[in-house]
């Protein structure tokens, strides 16, 4: 205790007490503060309980205390029903970060996402609850790693058919109306391509598996997955096309070779100004 | 007219080289007798800028074209036939394609240095229409088009009309979901032709769109007609160019009746060979590290698909993006059995423009001779700052064909910027009337200050960065005088012409037949003229001498070649 007395009107020694204070505070918070409750042991019910938990919290203030939506005065949608849009579209929608909205915008971007993957299935399960809807969908169908041959062949005829108008050739996306836009599919998982065809975000149609099957789909994803390893020649531009091409072309070619040419006007065989 | 040769060589028959090759060319000369010809060329002089290496940019992709495009027909099967492919790009494996696609695929997957040698092809075919235009652009603000180059300009039209056609029938042939795209674009281009649209196209397609003939159809004239009318046109360029002799800019020694430069041989040849290796060069190099139209990205061509960002290549981009922003007037008119559809929404913007297009920049030399009432020769170029009016159209010209271009892009802008494609447009829509005419006055009163600035250099000297103290203790920078060659290429312009009213009736009261026609081309002449700063006069030079010798107070004798120096105080050379 002599160190502490002598120590007490050290320079330091208040914030030494403060950061002590918040030591203590900090690891009473982290024991005390209700745990997440763990997935493997809850009970759907549970699960179902906790994601309505976490839906009044995060998302009840636009879709409403029932998941029933909510119309603004001039009867337009604030922010939609979920009432049987099943699991799928929760997974999609927060686990790429759509939901919850930041902002209102034309679109809801693709951000890091705010819950993590057993919040995001307890928010799934929650409204899953409240109608059927479409579910996450199952390994078998993701798995697109042993494709053969002319399944790939007939994703890429599939995808080019029903996808690449809005989405590119190569999954780099496109402009739509008003501000509105096809995201770009690189690096998108394939459950989550999955689960945008069957849910339609935003502006996207439904992909319905009466319409693409789901071994169809199946094969839709792994041609968008071949396409991230298909053969470049050379640097792509982002793979936006004849647009950045000609960018190319000025910018690069022409002023590359207008660089060599002023270099070749002002060089080569002058005759060597001789001062007398 | 004169050449005049700035270097002292030892004549050629007296070299070792000439020496040995004596014999050879004397038995090819008492054969073909080309010796008169080559010996009154051999020395031909040229001026040396880096401008006028934009043609032989374009040129020399020509050159690069014809060889890549050579190697390319080699595999190329220019059939619609549908085939099962079964090549070595696995995911297309199995898939009903076009021969021609199939062998596309070929030469990029299969052939050795196929794809290497289809990207520099392409890559080739951009700088040769970004070239041409950068090379034209050239020739218009310095008015090298001006008599006696008229009809060398109006080739130079065609080439670029005949360049655009050509790239887009190469841009056609792989038959790739892209190509296949941008020949649907042109079928409905053809069909927008009023009463006689529909009829063309089945002339063109032979049939219904897309039909099995347009591939070998497009490839006869990528091949065959269209380069061979190329070749001709340039051809006929290269010799008016030797003809008339290349322009030259103003400077000591130069004139309107001479040529200062270096002789063909051994200088201007060794340089333009160089040139092209260097073209070639550059272009391989792109094309290594530079992807252009993979077209395994696209898929073949299906009427029934298309994928976003379908753009033609840029030099197309103008028309895509007016057709962009048209909107969309039709109508039809006549009984139901016999009625007939305008097209307006396509046929304005996109056959109506480009021909409009063509025709302004070949009649251009035509109507400003007609302006300005300049019959004379010119082998000085203008300073485009010193034909205020004409640059002004120029840039006014560039501004619409930029937003055109824009708007041909809007998705990918809209895309990459975050921004509203409809917004866009409508930008496009108002910019494309509104741009051009803000540029017009912007660019003529720039040129206008520009004038004024070299009259000032010329009347009080330029700053020479020399901070000078006099006696009662102020400061002020020292001009001095510019070198007499500066001076001299800045006053080598000549005067802006009189403007005079038109005259309406003669002296005893008679109506001047052609009034109406004279007071419109005196306006003309007074809008082309009239805000132009003409340079000093001798009067004023001298004044200004006077001026300097009585005010400056150099502090040293300037070398002669000094003539100012830099923002960070580098002393310029000249």
């Amino acid at each position: 205790m002599r160190f502490l007395s002598t120590h007490r009107r050290h320079p330091l020694a208040g914030y030494a007490v403060l950061l002590f204070g918040l030591l203590v505070a900090g690891a009473l918070y982290a024991s005390l503060a209700p745990g997440k409750a763990d997935a493997d042991t809850a009970s759907d019910t549970a699960k179902v309980e906790q994601g309505r938990e976490l839906f009044l919290v995060g998302c009840a203030s636009c879709h409403g205390m029932n998941a029933e939506g909510v119309m603004t005065k001039s009867g337009g949608n604030f922010g939609p029903s979920l009432i049987g849009v099943g699991a799928a579209s929760v997974d999609f929608q927060v686990s790429t970060g759509r939901m919850p909205l930041a902002q209102t915008a034309p679109q809801a971007p693709r951000k890091d996402p705010v819950y993590d993957e057993e919040e995001t299935d307890a928010l799934a399960a929650y409204v899953a609850s409240l109608a059927p809807g479409p579910a996450v969908p199952d390994e078998e169908y993701t798995d697109v790693s042993d494709l053969s041959e002319e399944e790939l062949t007939r994703g890429g005829e599939f995808f080019r058919t029903n996808c690449t108008a809005c989405h590119n050739s190569v999954g780099a996306g496109g402009a739509l109306p008003s501000g509105r836009y096809a995201p770009s599919l690189r690096g998108v998982s394939a459950k989550h391509i999955y689960e945008a065809m069957q849910t339609g975000p935003q502006q996207m149609p439904v992909f319905s598996d009466d319409v693409v099957t789901p071994e169809d789909k199946r094969a839709i994803i792994g041609y968008i997955k071949s396409v991230e390893s298909q053969p470049q020649g050379g640097f792509g531009g982002g793979g936006l096309g004849p647009v950045v091409d000609g960018m190319f072309a000025w910018i690069i070619g022409i002023g590359g070779l207008v660089a060599v040419s002023v270099w070749l006007a002002a060089h080569g065989a002058r005759v060597k100004k001789k001062r007398s | 007219m004169t050449d005049t040769m700035s270097t002292p060589t030892t004549p050629l028959q007296d070299t070792k080289f000439g020496k040995k090759s004596a014999g050879p060319v004397g038995w090819l000369d008492e054969r073909v007798g080309l010796a008169g010809l080559v010996r009154k060329n051999i020395r031909k002089v040229f001026p040396d800028h880096w401008s006028f290496l934009l043609g032989e940019i374009a040129l020399w992709s020509f050159v690069v074209l014809l060889l890549t495009g050579t190697f390319l027909t080699f595999w190329f099967q220019p059939s619609m036939t549908e085939i099962v492919y079964d090549g070595p790009y696995e995911p297309m494996r199995g898939l009903e394609m076009s021969q021609a696609y199939a062998s596309t695929l070929d030469i990029s997957f299969d052939i050795r240095g196929g794809l290497l040698v289809r990207q520099i092809h392409h890559w080739s075919a951009a700088l040769f229409m970004a070239a041409i235009i950068a090379h034209m652009l050239r020739v218009f603000f310095t008015g090298a088009y001006r008599k006696p180059r008229e009809l060398n300009w109006i080739i130079g039209i065609g080439l670029f009309a005949i360049g655009l056609i050509e790239g887009f029938a190469g841009y056609s042939l792989p038959d790739d979901l892209l190509s296949g795209t941008g020949l649907r674009f042109v079928d409905g281009l053809i069909r927008s032709i009023p009463v006689v649209g529909s009829y063309l196209e089945f002339f063109v397609f032979a049939g219904e769109f897309p039909g099995d003939l347009i591939i070998p159809r497009l490839y006869m004239a990528h091949i065959f007609l269209l380069p061979g009318l190329l070749l001709g046109l340039i051809a006929a360029h290269m010799v008016l160019l030797v003809y008339h002799k290349h322009t030259q800019w103003p400077g000591p020694g130069r004139t309107e009746k001479n040529v200062v430069g270096f002789p063909m041989l051994p200088v201007y040849a060794a340089k333009a060979g160089g040139f092209f290796f260097v073209v070639f060069g550059f272009t391989t190099l792109m094309a290594a590290v530079i992807q252009i139209n993979p077209i395994w990205a696209y898929g073949p061509y299906n009427p029934s698909e298309v994928t976003a960002g379908s753009q033609p290549d840029w030099y197309m981009g103008w028309v895509e993006g007016a057709v962009r922003i048209m909107p969309n007037w039709e109508f039809t008119v006549g009984p139901e059995q016999y009625s007939q559809t305008f097209s307006l929404n396509v046929f304005i913007p996109a056959v109506l423009l480009m021909g409009l297009l063509f025709t302004v920049l070949a009649i251009w030399p035509f109507f400003e001779s007609w302006v300005t009432g300049d019959k004379e020769e010119h082998h000085l170029l203008q300073r485009p700052r010193n034909a205020p009016t004409r640059t002004a159209f120029g840039v006014a010209g560039m501004t619409f064909y930029g937003v055109c271009w824009i708007a041909g892009g809007n998705d990918i802008i809209a895309l990459k910027f975050n921004l509203d494609i409809f917004t866009i447009t409508w930008i496009c829509r108002i910019g494309v009337f509104l741009g051009p005419v803000i540029a017009f006055i912007i660019t003529r009163r720039i040129c206008i200050s520009l004038q004024r600035k070299d009259n000032d250099a010329l009347l009080h000297g330029y700053e020479t960065g020399i901070i000078v103290r006099s006696a009662e203790g102020s400061y002020a920078e020292a001009h001095a005088p510019l070198p007499r060659d500066v001076a001299y290429a800045l006053t080598a312009r000549p005067r802006v012409p009189e403007l005079t009213a038109a005259v309406d009736e003669d002296g005893n009261g008679v109506r001047n037949p052609q009034g109406r026609k004279a007071r419109l081309r005196a306006w003309a002449k007074r809008f082309f003229f009239a805000h132009d700063v003409d340079k000093p006069t001798q009067a004023d030079v001298d004044a200004a001498a006077h001026h300097f010798h009585d005010e400056v107070y150099p502090p040293h004798d300037l070398p002669d070649d000094f003539s100012g120096v830099s923002e960070t105080g580098v002393p310029k050379q000249h």
